[in-house]
């Protein structure tokens, strides 16, 4: 059927630039507004009214700032390692965008006879009739997020200054300690689902009229996957790489301009991606009552349950005072990773008598 | 395409291989290695093994690494002061020569040339790698895994008598 090139037809190449071009704007905007929301949200659980004066009650207030960081002048001090320096907000960038690549925000549409499935790195084979996506998403995903613990570190070194390798150190600590039990958490999913596609992940959780979500097997597995996730990216009460109490700004004291928005991106783009994430896991990615009858309402529900629960992050930002360092070693290493083994060993045992 | 691709990929894991003996600085010396190890889980990828591209990544590029720039960041060393030995570009340059040698061997003339086990092609795209590395640590290979646990732990054990003053 039409056109072909490389033994697939034009209408693949179409989709997939289409599904990143879609991808990418949705998690640029919400990274964009999320900045506006928090300010929002937090200011009004404080009894303020936030931003009010850029637009209609601050909504263009992104942009002015966004436009403000991008003249604002280029820094980099004398002492810094010029290349390390420079890349570091690069590095810190890239993982959180591409990470978006394998998480399913739809079911399959069809368009002109050709079906696509809603995830960037998924396509519909017709000769074997299923979707074929990265058969080890979920691995992917905490590969890259392991990735982006460099943009940190390096940025706290690359500064060449007291405050920024504290950041940097701690950030690093954290970060390492954090991902175990992150990962230790999802195994009892795959224990589950007996797979590591996200595809089939989510499929798996469509039972129930779309309500046979995994955080109702797993509920101790999504807590812990969702603490860990805010401690991975930094987010309050576990945002010591950055508190300004004692540290200035952490790892990112010294960026100015361009570079420092970057990471501000960077925070906010992981915000989005453990959000999905969480819900693609947990709360059955974009299943919901008549999503397999109904296509388009998929990335309706999708976006919903994200945007719940990064009102739920920005919450606890509002709430939560900030841990003391040691606080959180003993809370990452003495009470997550047992809780997590046991909740592997506990889900093992039901489901060899099951 | 795929062999373009291949291409491209050589040349830049070639390109950071020689970087990581070359820079002066050690932190950019972790980050070609860094990119090595990237290069390396691509090729996983094209010989049709996801889980080990994504185990690379993870395991060497995410923890292995991190450490390394951990040690060089705690240590603060900046730039490598240590003069140039002609007797170890001739030491390296041997070990090298060897161990092309000795790859050139394995691919051609050892048993390794000749897959015919029971695992071909075929029946991994048909398996599934990652099913299949799962069942045969698990079944076939259970002790050979027992046994690096075993070695894991007494290595944790180890480092933490080693780093703890009162236990």
């Amino acid at each position: 059927m039409g056109i072909e090139i490389l033994g697939l037809p034009l209408m693949y190449y179409i989709a997939m630039v289409v599904k990143v071009l879609v991808a990418f704007v949705f998690v640029l905007l919400t990274v964009a507004y999320a900045t506006y929301a928090e300010r929002k949200i937090i200011g009004h659980m404080q009894v303020r009214l936030g931003p009010m004066r850029t637009g209609w009650h601050g909504l263009l207030q992104p942009i002015a700032d966004g436009v403000k960081l991008f003249f604002k002048e280029e820094i980099i001090p004398s002492q810094a390692s010029t290349f390390a320096f420079l890349i570091a907000p690069l590095i810190a960038l890239i993982p959180a965008f591409i990470t978006f690549a394998v998480i399913p925000f739809g079911g399959t549409i069809e368009i002109a006879g050709y079906k696509i499935p809603l995830q960037v790195a998924a396509y519909y084979d017709t000769a074997a009739g299923q979707v074929f996506d990265v058969n080890v998403g979920v691995l992917y995903v905490l590969a890259m997020s392991s990735l982006g613990v460099y943009g940190i570190v390096l940025a706290g070194w690359a500064s060449n200054s007291k405050y920024s390798l504290m950041g940097g150190l701690r950030a690093s600590a954290q970060m390492i300690s954090y991902e175990l039990s992150a990962g230790l958490s999802i195994i009892a999913v795959f224990m589950l689902s007996g797979t590591l596609s996200l595809t089939k992940i989510v499929e798996l959780q469509s039972g129930l009229g779309g309500f046979e979500w995994y955080i109702f097997k797993q509920p101790l597995a999504a807590f812990i996957f969702f603490i860990c996730s805010l401690a991975e990216i930094n987010r309050t009460p576990f945002d010591l790489p950055e508190a300004e109490t004692e540290l200035v700004s952490g790892f990112c004291t010294e960026y100015s301009s361009m570079k420092y928005a970057m990471f501000f991106m960077a925070e906010y783009a992981n915000m989005v991606t453990v959000c999905a994430l969480t819900a693609t896991l947990f709360l059955g990615g974009w299943n919901g009552p008549l999503a397999t009858a109904i296509p388009l309402l998929g990335p309706v529900y999708f976006v919903a349950k994200v945007y719940f629960l990064m009102f739920a992050c920005m919450w606890i930002r509002a709430t939560l005072p900030r841990y003391r360092y040691d606080q959180l070693m003993h809370l990452g290493w003495k009470v997550f990773i047992p809780v997590a083994l046991l909740n592997i060993v506990v889900t093992g045992i039901i489901g060899f008598f099951i | 395409m795929e062999t373009l691709f291949f291409l491209i990929i050589t040349l830049v894991a070639i390109i950071s291989a020689i970087l990581v003996v070359t820079c002066k600085n050690p932190i950019n010396s972790a980050l070609s290695l860094i990119m090595t190890f990237f290069c390396l889980a691509t090729y996983y990828v094209m010989l049709d093994a996801p889980f080990m591209a994504a185990v690379q990544v993870m395991v060497y590029a995410g923890a292995i690494m991190v450490l390394m720039v951990f040690t060089i960041m705690l240590l603060n060393i900046r730039v490598d002061s240590s003069k140039k030995h002609s007797h170890k570009l001739v030491l390296g340059s041997i070990i090298g020569f060897f161990t092309l040698v000795n790859t050139l061997f394995i691919l051609f003339k050892s048993k390794a040339a000749m897959p015919n086990g029971p695992y071909s092609g075929e029946v991994i795209k048909k398996l599934g790698h990652t099913e299949l590395v799962g069942k045969e640590i698990f079944t076939n290979f259970l002790l050979p895994f027992e046994i690096t646990s075993i070695l894991l732990l007494v290595a944790i054990v180890g480092a933490v008598i080693l780093a703890k003053k009162k236990i």
